[in-house]
């Protein structure tokens, strides 16, 4: 071994007495954060931000899905449970939960598509391939091209509760990744129909994207519905634990409920809980 | 200190070459073992034998996959090899000197746009006029198209490049015996370039092979084995790319199986190609 290794084995020595170091003598720097793998995105941007405000801090995110969360919190195993629904009652009596952001799915079609509504029937038929033509739902004639999303995406899971139907049942035409290619999918292609988030939609559409949100069951859907609950498919991302979180959960709960959070929430085209902001909005006319 | 500079040079290649072997085993081996928890669970049969592709609720079948990876490259292989070939003929033997100049730029420009750019213009403006012919639009045929654009260029620029290399005395030579303009391509120029046209091919096929983003826009990704040039396919590489941020557990090691299951493709398609120089050195 020339002077190369020895110095590679003195760098290596040196960063784990570092590390054992840091460890010892500060207990609390390290925010580990377990659960939901659509929260996990979220909370991992969050963490970045929340680590550059509180410097030595380290938020570790690590999925598993929302059972898990709650699994780890109450073993202890995790400071915060990540869970990307709302609590059922018996849950909310073992645990602690606080919403941090909304995510909601929308049908979207062509802006030349005739239609402005479609019933949750509707919707089934068409994802089923029972209905195969858009002139049987009081459009123009031409095939429907269903846009489904790939395996492991969490509006696909919601899409699916919601609707109650199996992945292996839908006959699509077209399997897409994220949001921006659904989309595209549809901004190139009249006939076809998709589901994306709300948030990312809307961004679009303000862009001048030639695609319209349709309203489900009649309730428009927009980010406001999602706010105020009317809108049916929509979820509540939450944070959870059992008994008191420690002093820093505290504060990164504090921290993603800010308005501060607003941004990155909405950056992951989920929908921020902005009570704070809407009633600024409200008071705003009168003064 | 005596320090021969041969020595230090030998020592730096034999090194640095040393490092490219191990960084392509390092690879292998990390698939491996990512892909082994599954492997050892269903077996490998799953990935051929399963009904469908449900990697949540265990089901593995890669073979429409597998078969979409090979029909989209095998198509643009088709459609691009002529076209590559016969436009660096035309720029080597037929264009006017400025022609074949402004020619080879606008292929280089060709070879550096980005795949997501392609993948772009695709979804955008292709599959848009495909789905007028047939819906939905996303199928194999777009993406063989687009892979043709992509891999057009570096069969092109490879092939002027091995045709530029072939001695001008076996050129002068034929035009002394009087064979015609064509019989002196076909005849002399293209044999003698055989190996650079190989390499041409072997380095476009791997990349329609491994093209993800423009495949993934342009080619509906639907997991089943298409019937036809308008049905939606999903190849091995949008596979990984689509689902690998979600995946977790057996569905993440599964997509390490695609990986794999590319590598295999890619290492057949090589030794096929050496197989067929070896031959050709044999009797050429």
């Amino acid at each position: 071994m020339g002077w190369l290794g020895k110095t590679l084995l003195m760098a290596g020595l040196g960063l784990s007495l570092w590390g054992c170091g840091q460890s010892a003598s500060e207990q609390q720097t390290k925010l580990v954060l377990t659960g939901s793998s659509t929260v996990a995105p979220l909370a991992n941007e969050l963490g970045k931000k929340f680590e550059a405000q509180n410097p030595g801090v380290r938020v570790d995110v690590q999925t598993g899905g929302s059972s898990r969360g709650f699994a780890d919190a109450s073993q202890g195993l995790n400071d915060l449970g990540m869970v990307s629904r709302d609590l059922t009652d018996d849950e909310k009596a073992e645990f602690q939960d606080w919403a941090i952001a909304k995510d909601g799915i929308a049908i979207i079609v062509h802006q030349d598509n005739p239609l402005t509504t479609l019933s949750d029937n509707e919707v089934t038929a068409i994802y089923l391939d029972k209905t195969n033509d858009w002139q049987a739902l009081g459009g123009d004639t031409g095939q429907i091209t269903v846009v489904n999303k790939a395996e492991g995406r969490s509006t696909l899971e919601l899409f699916l509760k919601y609707f109650d139907l199996e992945n292996g049942e839908i006959q699509a035409d077209v399997v897409i990744g994220d949001n921006q290619q659904g989309i595209k999918t549809v901004a190139g292609n009249p006939q076809a129909i998709a589901y994306v988030s709300i948030g990312a939609a809307e961004q679009e559409i303000a862009q001048g994207t030639p695609i319209k949100l349709l309203a489900m069951d009649g309730v428009e859907a927009t980010t406001e519905n999602i706010k105020n609950g009317t809108f049916p498919l929509s979820r509540t991302l939450n944070l959870v634990s059992q008994g008191a979180p420690n002093p820093l959960a505290q504060q990164f709960i504090q921290f993603a409920q800010s308005p501060e959070a607003y941004a990155v929430v909405e950056a992951q085209s989920f929908v921020p809980l902005d009570s704070q902001k809407a009633k600024a909005k409200d008071l705003a006319p009168q003064s | 200190m005596h320090l021969n500079p041969d020595l230090i040079l030998l020592w730096l290649v034999r090194g640095l070459g040393t490092i490219s072997a191990i960084l392509v085993l390092l690879i292998l081996l990390f698939l491996f073992k990512e892909a082994f928890p599954v492997l050892r669970e269903v077996g490998i049969g799953a990935f051929f034998f399963d009904a469908v592709w449900q990697p949540t609720k265990g089901k593995f079948n890669l073979l429409p996959m597998i078969l979409g990876t090979l029909w989209t490259t095998l198509g643009a292989m088709i459609l691009a090899t002529p076209l590559g070939i016969l436009s660096a003929i035309f720029c080597q033997f037929y264009a006017p000197d400025f022609l074949a100049k402004l020619y080879r730029r606008l292929l280089e420009l060709l070879a550096g746009i980005p795949s997501v750019v392609y993948g772009f213009w695709g979804l955008l403006v292709l599959v848009p006029m495909i789905n007028r012919i047939q819906p939905p639009g996303a199928s194999v045929l777009a993406g063989i198209l687009i892979l043709t654009l992509m891999i057009l260029p570096t069969i092109a620029l490879i092939a002027d490049a091995s045709f530029a290399k072939v001695p001008t005395s076996y050129l002068t030579g034929s035009q002394a015996l009087g064979i015609s303009q064509w019989g002196m391509v076909w005849g002399v120029a293209v044999p003698a370039a055989k190996s650079g046209l190989m390499t041409a091919g072997i380095l476009a096929t791997g990349r329609a092979l491994g093209e993800t983003m423009a495949v993934l826009m342009v080619c509906g990704n639907v997991v089943k084995t298409p019937t036809g040039l308008f049905d939606p396919v999903r190849t091995l590489t949008a596979n990984i790319a689509l689902e690998m941020a979600y995946a977790l557990g057996d569905h993440r090691s599964a997509l390490f199986v695609s990986g794999l299951m590319l590598m295999v493709v890619v290492i057949g398609l090589i030794a096929v190609a050496e197989w067929v120089v070896a031959e050709g050195k044999n009797y050429g």
